[in-house]
C-alpha cells in the first residue's frame, strides 16, 4: 500500500483537536507539565504523521482524496468533508505541525508564568488553531478550506485576546476578527461564483475545467478570492490588523501571525493557482498590491521601536513579496518562501520573544541593547534570523526571495528593482534592530539588568532548531544558475503547478543577467547591513522622530484615515439611524398611529354627556335620518 | 394522533396547572409536559410511530367547511422538534422563585405552547388562524403581568400590532374562503382557490403584513426590541426562539404556497425590505447598550435573511432559511439563557454597566462564545450551513442583494465582539464584583444547547434531509 | 271611521312621547311618555287590523283574520308591564341613591 498513511490523513487535524478538547475541559484538573505534554505531544504525533505522509507524496504525484462523509448533500450542493493529500498540501503539513511543535514546545516555558487553568486555556487555544490550519490546507474542497479559513480567524481573536483583562488587547483582537471577516466575505462571494460557474467546490473538479471558463468570471472569482487573502494574510488595505496583533503572547504571533496562519491567502492562491494564471488582471492585480505592501510595510518598519511590530511589519512586507512571486506566476518560488520565512520569521518572533521573557515584558528597543553577551543563543540564533531574511546567501532567505526577485523580473525589470529596493530596507531595519537590540551597551534600569539571563532549554532548543533550519532550508531550491537540476522543490511541486507551467510562457532571463543581477543586488544588500549594523551599534536611534520619520513611525497615519473614514461614519451613521429613523421616523410613525387614534376618541367622547336626554335625541335624528334615507332611496 | 397529542398534553397540562397552587408544583408539571412532548416529537422522528401519526383529521365545522386536520411535513416536524426542544430548557432553567404566581406563568407557558404548535401543524384556515391567537393570548398576560416596568405600555402595543396583522389575515382567510370550490378552509382547498392576478395581489398583502409582524421584517420591527427589553426572559426566550418562527412558517406554509404568483412578482419588494433589514438592525444592535435590545436587533437581522431566501425561489436558499428556523432558535435561546444568568446576578443588563465577567464566570463565558459565535455563523456551528446556503440562494437570485446582504457577516461580528468585550472581558466593575459561575437549570440549559449547535454544525445532514420534502414542495409550485 | 283618523291619533300621541322623553327630565314621567309612544303604536296596531279584517270580510273569507296583530298589542302590554315593573324599580333604587328622579344626575358612565 503506497498510500497506508496517507489514507490516515485526518488523524492529523484530529490530534490537536483531541488536545483541545482535553486542555479544554480538564483545564481545572491539569497540571501545567501534563497540560504541556498533551499540548505539545498531539502536535509532535502529528508531525510524524505529517512526515511519513510526506515521504509518501515524494513518490506519489496524484493527489489522494480522503473522504469522511458529506457536509451538505442537497440536490444542487454537494460538499464533501473531505480531504486533499497531494504535494502542496503534504508540505505544509511538514511547515504547520513541524513550526508548530517547535513552538508549542517553547510555549511551555514561556507561558510559565500563567496560571493553571490559563495556561491550559493558551494550549488549547493553540491546539484548536493548529486543527483549524489543518483543515485550512488539508480541505479537498474550497468550503472546507473557507472553514478552517474562518476557524484560524477565530483562532487568532481568542489568543490576541489571551490576556483579556488588557481592554487594548481585546481592541486588537476585535480588529483582527473584523478585518479578517470583511475578506472573508469576498472569500465567500468567490465561492458562491465558483459554485455557480462549476457547480462544485472541490479542487479536483475545478481545475481541470477552468480553462473552459471566460476571463471575465475568472476574473472576478480570483479577484474575490483575493480579497478573502488580503484579509487574512494582511495586504493592503487590510494589512492594519496585524501590526496591532502583536498584543498576543509571542509564540503566539511566531506561529499564527508569521509562520502559519497569515501564509493562508498563499496557500490558497497556489491551491488555485490555475484560475490565476488564467486570469491576467488578476495577477497585475496581486503583483502590484504585493508589492506595495512590501514597501509601504517596509518604510513602517524602519521606524517602529517596538521589537514586535518591527517584526510584524516585516512580516507584512514578506507576504508581499510572496504575493508578488504568486502574481507573476513564480508560484514555486512563492511556496518557498513561505517555507524558508515560516522558519526565520518563527525564529526571529521566538528570538524577541527570548529577549522579552528576559527582559520582563519589556518591549522597546531603545531600552535593551547589549544583550549578546547575556542571552548568547538567542543572539547568535536571531542573528541567523536576520541574515536569513535580509537575503544574504548561503541562508535561506537568500534563495526564496531571489526566486521571487528574478520571477518579476521576467515580467517586468522594474518590479525588481522596486523589489530590491524593499529587500534593501528590510536588511535596513532587520539590522537596525538586531544592533539596537543585542549590540552597544545596555539602556534599561538596572534592576532589568540584574535580572538579565538566557531562557531555558524548551526555549533555546526550538530558536536552535529554527537556526538550523533557517541556514539550510534554502538549499532545496537551489536556481538552476547554480547547478543544473538541484531545484528539488521546483521538482516536487511540479505537478500541483503543471497547469499553469504549461500556459505561462515567460521568456527566460540569460545567465549572465542573472549573475549580474545577483552581484548588484548581493553588494547592495551587504553593503546597507554593515551600514545600518555600525550605525546602530554605537549610537542608536533613541530620540523622537520628526519629519518624514514621525510620518512612518505614525504608520502613514493609515489607522487614523480607516478610523476617519470608515469607523466614524459607521459610528455615526448608526447613532443617526438610531435616534432619527428607528425612534423618530419608524416607531414614531407606529406610536403616532395610536396617538391618533388616542387623540380622536377623546375628541369623540365629549358627545357622549352622560345626559339621558342626549342620547335620545342623537337617538331620534339617527331614526327619522334612517327613515328619510329609506324612503328617499326605495322611492 | 401523536400530531394531536403534541397540542393536547400541552394544553391540558397548562389547564390543570392553574389548578395548581405551589409554585414548585406548577414548574414540575410544566417540565413533566414539556418532556412528554419532547419524548413524543422524537419517537416520531425517530421512527418509533409510523408516519400516518403525523397527521389527524377530524370534523370540526362541517357547516363552515372547516375541519380539525393536522399535518406534519418536513418544516414543520423541524419546528414542532425545535418547540419541544425549548421548552424544556425554559421551563428547566428558570429559577422559579422569582416569579409571584409562578404556577400560572408556568400555565400561560404550556398554553402557547400549545398554541404554537397548533399553528406549526394546522392543515385548515381557521384552526391556523385559531391557534394563531391562541398563542397570542397567553403571551399576552405573561408580558403584561411578569416583566419591566414598562411591560403594560409596551405590551399593549405588541399586542395591538400583531393583533392588527391577524385581522388583516382573517380577512384575507375569509376572503379566500369565499373563492374555493365548495366554501372550504382545507388547507388544499385554499391552495386551489380560484383568483384573478388583482386578487392575488391584494391578498398576499393581507396575508404578508400579518406574518411580516410576527417575524418581524423591517419596517415592521418596532415591537419587537421592545417587547424583548421589557417581558421576563423566558417568555422573551418564546417570543424570539419560537413565536418569531410562527411568521416565518406562515410564510412556508400559507404564503407561498397560496399565492404563488403574487409571491414571485413581489419578492423584490420582500427581498428589499429583508436586506435593508438586515443592515438596518444589524447597525442598530452596534449602539445598544442593553443586551436584550441588541439580541433582539441582532434577530431581526437574522430573520431578515431567513425571510429573504424563502422568496428567492430557489433550492439553495429556501432550504437553507429552514434548517436555519432550528438552529436560530436554539442559538438565540442560548443568548437568552446566558443574559437570563448575567441579569440574576448582577440585576443589570447594561453593557456599560457590565465587565470582567470572564474571570468571575469563566464557564459561562464559553458557554456565551460558543453560543455567539454560532450566532454569527462561524463554520462548525449550526448557523454556518444555513447562513451559507441562504446567502448562496440569494446570490444566485442577484448578486448585489447578497453582496450588500453580506455586510451583516461583518456588522454582526462587530457588535457581537463588542458585546463579548464589554461584558466578558476586561476589568471587574462594581456591578460584576460578586458575580457567581453559572450553575443549575441554566448551565444545564446552557450544556444541552452546545451539543445541538455542534453537532448540527458538523453535520447538518438530518436536519438537511428533514426539510427536504418541504423544499421540493415550495419549488413545484412555480411550475 | 276613515283609518286616518287612527293613524293621526296615534302619531299624535307617538310624539307627544317622544317629544316628553326628548325634553323632560323626571325619570317618572320620561317612563310615562315611554308608555305613551307604546299605546300610540297598540292604537295603530288594532286599527290595522280591523281594516284589514273589515277587507278581508268583504270578499268574505270568514275566520279569525286581523287575531295575529291583536295578539302582538297583548304582547306588547305584558311586555310593557315587565318593564314598567323592572323601570320603576329600577327609578325606586335611583331614588334611594341620589334623593332624586332627575335623569341629568346620572351622567356617571361619562367618567
Amino acid at each position: 500500500m503506497a498510500n497506508s498513511f496517507s489514507s490516515l490523513v485526518y488523524w492529523v487535524p484530529l490530534l490537536p483537536l483531541i488536545g483541545f478538547l482535553i486542555n479544554g475541559l480538564c483545564r481545572n484538573y491539569l497540571s501545567k507539565s501534563l497540560t504541556g505534554i498533551i499540548g505539545s505531544g498531539v502536535i509532535l504525533i502529528s508531525f510524524i504523521l505529517s512526515v511519513l505522509i510526506f515521504n509518501e507524496t515524494r513518490a506519489e504525484s496524484d493527489a489522494l482524496i480522503v473522504k469522511l462523509f458529506d457536509f451538505i448533500n442537497t440536490n444542487d450542493l454537494k460538499i464533501p468533508f473531505a480531504f486533499q493529500v497531494d504535494r502542496l498540501s503534504a508540505l505544509f503539513l511538514l511547515i504547520i505541525t513541524g513550526v508548530g511543535f517547535l513552538i508549542h514546545l517553547y510555549s511551555t516555558a514561556y507561558m510559565h508564568e500563567e496560571s493553571d487553568v490559563h495556561f491550559a486555556r493558551y494550549f488549547a487555544y493553540l491546539n484548536l488553531f493548529v486543527f483549524n490550519m489543518l483543515l485550512l490546507v488539508l480541505g479537498a474542497n474550497y468550503l472546507i478550506m473557507f472553514i478552517g479559513w474562518e476557524g484560524v480567524g477565530l483562532c487568532s481573536y481568542l489568543l490576541i485576546g489571551y490576556w483579556f483583562k488588557n481592554v487594548d488587547y481585546g481592541a486588537a483582537a476585535r480588529k483582527a476578527f473584523v478585518m479578517n471577516r470583511i475578506g472573508d466575505l469576498g472569500f465567500l462571494l468567490g465561492l458562491f461564483f465558483l459554485l455557480q460557474q462549476f457547480g462544485t467546490l472541490n479542487y479536483v473538479s475545478i481545475m481541470p475545467a477552468a480553462t473552459g471558463a471566460s476571463v471575465a468570471v475568472l476574473t472576478t472569482i480570483t479577484l474575490l478570492l483575493f480579497v478573502g487573502a488580503t484579509g487574512k494574510s494582511a495586504q493592503i488595505p487590510l494589512y492594519t490588523w496585524l501590526p496591532d496583533a502583536m498584543a498576543g503572547p509571542t509564540p503566539v504571533s511566531a506561529l499564527i501571525h508569521a509562520a502559519t496562519m497569515v501564509t493562508a491567502g498563499i496557500y490558497m492562491i497556489a491551491r488555485s493557482n490555475i484560475l490565476y494564471t488564467l486570469s491576467p488582471v488578476t495577477q497585475t492585480v496581486v503583483t502590484v498590491i504585493g508589492l506595495a505592501t512590501a514597501l509601504l510595510a517596509a518604510t513602517i518598519a524602519l521606524k517602529q521601536n517596538d521589537i514586535k511590530k518591527v517584526l510584524a511589519y516585516s512580516t507584512v512586507s514578506q507576504l508581499g513579496y510572496m504575493f508578488v512571486g504568486l502574481g507573476v506566476g513564480a508560484y514555486t518560488g512563492a511556496v518557498f518562501h513561505v517555507m524558508t520565512h515560516a522558519f526565520f520569521k518563527a525564529l526571529l518572533f521566538l528570538g524577541a520573544g527570548s529577549v522579552i521573557h528576559a527582559m520582563h515584558h519589556e518591549q522597546d528597543i531603545r531600552k535593551m541593547g547589549g544583550l549578546a553577551k547575556k542571552l548568547p543563543h538567542t543572539h547568535w540564533t536571531f542573528l541567523v534570523g536576520c541574515i536569513a531574511i535580509a537575503g544574504i546567501p548561503p541562508f535561506s532567505g537568500f534563495f526564496s526571495k531571489d526566486e521571487i526577485l528574478i520571477g518579476a523580473y521576467n515580467v517586468s525589470p522594474i518590479l525588481y528593482w522596486i523589489g530590491l529596493l524593499g529587500a534593501l530596507m528590510t536588511a535596513f531595519y532587520m539590522f537596525r534592530l538586531y544592533a539596537t537590540t543585542f549590540r552597544g551597551s545596555f539602556r534599561g534600569t538596572h534592576e532589568q539588568e540584574h535580572h538579565l539571563h538566557e531562557s531555558p532549554l524548551s526555549m533555546v532548543l526550538p530558536l536552535i532548531v529554527l537556526a538550523l533550519l533557517a541556514i539550510v532550508s534554502g538549499f532545496i531550491g537551489i536556481p538552476e544558475l547554480f547547478a543544473k537540476d538541484a531545484h528539488w522543490l521546483q521538482k516536487y511541486l511540479a505537478p500541483v503547478f503543471a497547469q499553469s507551467n504549461e500556459l505561462a510562457h515567460a521568456h527566460h532571463i540569460t545567465h549572465e543577467t542573472e549573475y549580474i543581477l545577483l552581484g548588484v543586488s548581493i553588494t547592495l544588500i551587504l553593503v546597507v547591513v554593515v551600514y545600518a549594523w555600525k550605525r546602530f551599534a554605537s549610537k542608536p536611534d533613541l530620540s523622537e522622530p520628526s519629519g518624514f520619520g514621525k510620518l512612518l513611525s505614525n504608520k502613514w497615519y493609515v489607522d487614523e484615515l480607516y478610523a476617519a473614514i470608515i469607523s466614524k461614519p459607521l459610528e455615526q451613521l448608526s447613532s443617526f439611524t438610531l435616534k432619527f429613523v428607528e425612534k423618530k421616523s419608524i416607531d414614531g410613525a407606529v406610536n403616532g398611529t395610536g396617538k391618533l387614534v388616542q387623540w380622536s376618541a377623546r375628541q369623540i367622547r365629549f358627545w357622549q354627556s352622560g345626559q339621558v336626554g342626549n342620547y335620545i335625541l342623537w337617538m331620534v335624528v339617527g331614526l327619522v335620518a334612517v327613515i328619510v334615507l329609506m324612503t328617499t332611496i326605495f322611492s | 394522533m401523536i400530531a394531536l397529542l403534541l397540542i393536547l398534553i400541552p394544553l391540558a397540562g397548562g389547564l390543570a396547572g392553574f389548578a395548581v397552587k405551589s409554585a414548585s408544583l406548577g414548574r414540575t408539571l410544566g417540565l413533566l409536559v414539556s418532556l412528554a412532548t419532547l419524548a413524543l416529537m422524537l419517537g416520531l422522528l425517530g421512527g418509533f410511530f409510523p408516519a400516518t401519526q403525523k397527521s389527524f383529521f377530524i370534523d370540526w365545522l362541517p357547516q363552515l367547511g372547516a375541519d380539525f386536520s393536522l399535518k406534519m411535513d418536513g418544516v414543520a416536524a423541524s419546528l414542532c422538534l425545535l418547540t419541544a426542544f425549548c421548552f424544556p430548557v425554559i421551563i428547566g432553567s428558570v429559577k422559579h422563585t422569582q416569579y409571584a404566581n409562578a404556577n400560572a406563568f408556568y400555565s400561560l407557558l404550556l398554553l402557547a405552547y400549545a398554541g404554537i404548535n397548533l399553528v406549526f401543524l394546522a392543515a385548515d384556515g381557521l384552526l391556523f388562524y385559531f391557534g394563531w391567537e391562541l398563542a397570542l393570548i397567553p403571551v399576552y398576560f405573561l408580558c403584561s403581568k411578569w416583566g419591566g416596568e414598562k411591560r403594560l405600555q409596551v405590551t399593549f402595543k405588541f399586542f395591538l400590532y400583531t393583533f392588527l396583522g391577524s385581522l388583516l389575515m382573517l380577512a384575507g382567510l375569509v376572503y379566500l374562503y369565499y373563492h374555493t370550490a365548495d366554501y372550504s378552509f382545507s388547507l388544499d382547498a385554499l391552495y386551489q382557490a380560484k383568483l384573478t392576478p388583482n386578487q392575488e395581489t391584494v391578498l398576499f398583502w393581507l396575508f404578508f403584513v400579518a406574518f411580516a409582524i410576527k417575524m418581524p421584517v423591517f419596517p415592521f420591527h418596532t415591537w419587537q426590541p421592545d417587547t424583548y427589553e421589557q417581558s421576563a426572559t423566558p417568555v422573551t426566550m418564546v417570543l424570539s426562539a419560537l413565536m418569531v418562527k410562527m411568521g416565518l412558517f406562515g410564510v412556508v406554509r400559507w404564503l407561498l404556497p397560496l399565492f404563488p404568483h403574487a409571491s414571485v412578482q413581489f419578492a423584490d419588494v420582500v427581498i428589499l425590505l429583508s436586506v435593508i433589514g438586515m443592515i438596518y438592525a444589524s447597525m442598530l444592535a452596534m449602539k445598544q447598550d442593553d443586551i436584550k435590545r441588541l439580541i433582539a436587533y441582532s434577530s431581526i437581522a437574522h430573520i431578515g435573511l431567513m425571510s429573504a431566501a424563502l422568496f428567492i425561489h430557489n433550492a439553495s436558499g429556501i432550504q437553507g432559511a429552514m434548517i436555519q428556523f432550528f438552529s436560530h432558535g436554539v442559538n438565540v435561546l442560548g443568548m437568552w439563557l446566558v443574559v437570563e444568568w448575567i441579569e440574576q446576578q448582577t440585576g443589570t443588563r447594561k453593557i456599560s454597566e457590565l465587565g470582567g465577567l470572564a474571570q468571575k464566570a469563566p464557564i459561562l463565558t464559553i458557554l456565551l462564545i460558543i453560543v455567539a459565535l454560532a450566532n454569527i455563523a462561524l463554520p462548525l456551528t449550526n448557523a454556518f450551513v444555513g447562513e451559507l446556503m441562504m446567502f448562496n440562494g440569494l446570490f444566485k437570485y442577484n448578486l448585489i442583494y447578497a453582496a450588500v446582504g453580506g455586510l451583516s457577516i461583518i456588522l454582526s461580528a462587530v457588535y457581537t465582539l463588542r458585546m463579548i468585550q464589554h461584558v466578558f472581558y476586561g476589568e471587574v466593575k462594581v456591578a460584576t464584583a460578586n458575580v457567581a459561575d453559572v450553575m443549575g437549570g441554566l448551565k444545564w440549559g446552557l450544556l444541552l444547547i452546545i451539543p445541538v449547535i455542534l453537532v448540527f454544525g458538523i453535520y447538518p445532514t438530518p436536519m438537511l434531509n428533514l426539510v427536504k420534502d418541504s423544499v421540493a414542495f415550495l419549488l413545484s409550485l412555480g411550475k | 271611521m276613515p283609518i286616518h283618523y287612527y293613524i293621526v291619533l296615534a302619531l299624535a300621541l307617538f310624539s307627544i312621547g317622544v317629544t316628553g322623553v326628548l325634553t323632560r327630565r323626571n325619570a317618572i314621567i320620561i317612563f310615562m311618555c315611554v308608555e305613551l309612544m307604546l299605546n300610540a303604536v297598540n292604537l295603530l296596531l288594532v286599527a290595522f287590523s280591523k281594516m284589514h279584517a273589515a277587507k278581508l270580510a268583504a270578499f268574505d273569507m270568514a275566520g279569525n283574520v286581523g287575531a295575529e296583530a291583536q295578539i302582538f298589542v297583548f304582547f306588547i302590554m305584558v311586555v310593557a308591564a315587565a318593564e314598567v315593573s323592572v323601570g320603576l324599580a329600577i327609578i325606586v333604587m335611583m331614588y334611594r341613591n341620589i334623593h332624586s328622579v332627575d335623569v341629568n344626575f346620572l351622567n356617571r358612565l361619562k367618567h
